[in-house]
């Protein structure tokens, strides 16, 4: 069975074990979870993910600037990313896929709505 | 010299010989007559034999047909069958779906109220479930003091200033949701706002122990991409009415056990020293 490592970053505690919960129905899911930007590059230093899911508004290093440093970083460039967040105006959306975002989930989120994103971007790696 | 006649007994004997002869091709004629009589009836009997195993052969490949036609309308029938069988399935499985986000949302929501006896981490999972799970923007939490019957905003999220931080018990649609401990949902599209009116909020859920309401939460505008509330929504209020209001009685007990023990305490030490 192939191994998925998710990376997880949420302020919120109760998004974070909904989001893992939901991530747990992907066969060899492996989730790592963060409080904010700083704890995700951190953990992006001693770990290897396949998808980094992260919120937009965050304490200490917000979402968009995680995205940001993540694809200018040339050991992390690569990995998908997928925004979850509450700013869900098209405006917002398009900021965020111009940083370089692969999807961009508004909430509240759908358990389906984030498999299909999650499992579309595993089957095209 | 004249030839001499040929002899009378020469003649018959010739004339014999030449009968002889006739009557032994008659023979042979007569044998092959026989030979041929008897491969005629063999070729008919042949043929009869043909013509009713051809018959035979034919009734037996249209019952053949007539059959795997009637297997073929039957695997149609099954087909079809088993085609309404798995839409049904399908269905089905998005329902499960559904049900399963649904107890999903609804156990992290319950898993994470109770997870805390700080009072104010209570409230900021309140926040975050009304935020997060349902999709409220501009929502408050407000507590009920039993002593002055008013409503205090303990906890809000997007709200302006012009909002007022207390309602009396009784007064307008809040005050009325917190007396009479029954939801209030605003008729018509919750999207359906110019601006936002905090004298006239889209829900208002009491926060009741049993039939005692301690608070309210109060949602006055949905997050953009929220168009309307679903099942789940109706579920996630119902659960806060009951596990929110617990949550945040026991943490406030909590927190004034706590206080009235550090100071027993602080008695307590300050007797020892004495």
């Amino acid at each position: 069975m192939p191994e998925h490592n998710f990376l997880v970053v949420e302020d919120s505690p109760t998004m974070r074990q909904l989001i893992s919960f939901a991530l747990k129905r992907i066969p060899g899911s492996k989730i790592v979870e963060a409080n904010d930007g700083i704890d995700a590059l951190k953990k992006l230093s001693t770990q290897k993910f396949d998808i980094i899911l992260t919120d937009i508004n965050m304490p200490i290093m917000d979402g968009l600037k995680l995205v940001s440093m993540v694809r200018n970083d040339p050991a992390h460039k690569t990995i998908p990313i997928i925004i979850i967040t509450t700013e869900g105006a098209e405006e917002d959306r398009k900021r965020g896929l111009a940083l370089g975002a692969n999807a961009y989930i508004p909430k509240p989120i759908q358990t389906a709505d984030l498999l299909t994103v999650v499992n579309g971007i595993l089957g095209n790696k | 010299m004249e030839k001499e006649p040929a002899p009378i007994s020469k003649k018959v004997e010739e004339f014999l010989q030449v009968f002889k002869k006739g009557e032994e091709f008659t023979q042979e004629l007569l044998k092959e007559n026989e030979k041929l009589r008897y491969r005629v009836a063999q070729l008919e009997e042949v043929t009869k034999f043909s013509d009713r195993e051809g018959t035979y052969k034919v009734h037996s490949m249209e019952e053949r047909i007539k059959f795997l036609e009637d297997e073929n309308r039957s695997l149609i029938e099954r087909y079809r069958v088993v085609e309404e069988e798995n839409k049904d399935f399908a269905n089905r499985y998005i329902e499960v779906e559904s049900e399963n986000n649904n107890l999903a949302n609804l156990y992290v929501a319950s898993y994470q109220l109770h997870s805390t006896l700080d009072f104010n981490e209570s409230l900021k999972i309140i926040l975050e479930i009304v935020m997060n799970l349902i999709g409220a923007e501009e929502f408050s939490i407000m507590m009920l003091d039993e002593k002055t019957n008013e409503l205090t905003i303990v906890a809000q999220e997007g709200m302006g200033p012009e909002a007022r931080a207390s309602v009396k018990l009784g007064e307008g649609t809040i005050g009325n949701a917190a007396r009479s401990g029954e939801s209030f949902y605003r008729e018509g599209d919750p999207t359906d706002l110019v601006g936002v009116d905090y004298l006239h909020p889209l829900v208002v859920i009491p926060l009741k122990i049993k039939d005692h309401v301690i608070g309210v939460i109060v949602i006055y505008k949905l997050l953009v991409q929220k168009q309307e509330f679903s099942n789940v929504d109706y579920e996630l209020f119902s659960m806060l009415a009951g596990h929110a209001a617990t949550a945040l009685f026991s943490s406030k007990l909590y927190s004034q056990s706590e206080r009235k023990l550090t100071t027993i305490q602080s008695f307590l030490d300050l007797l020892k020293e004495k």
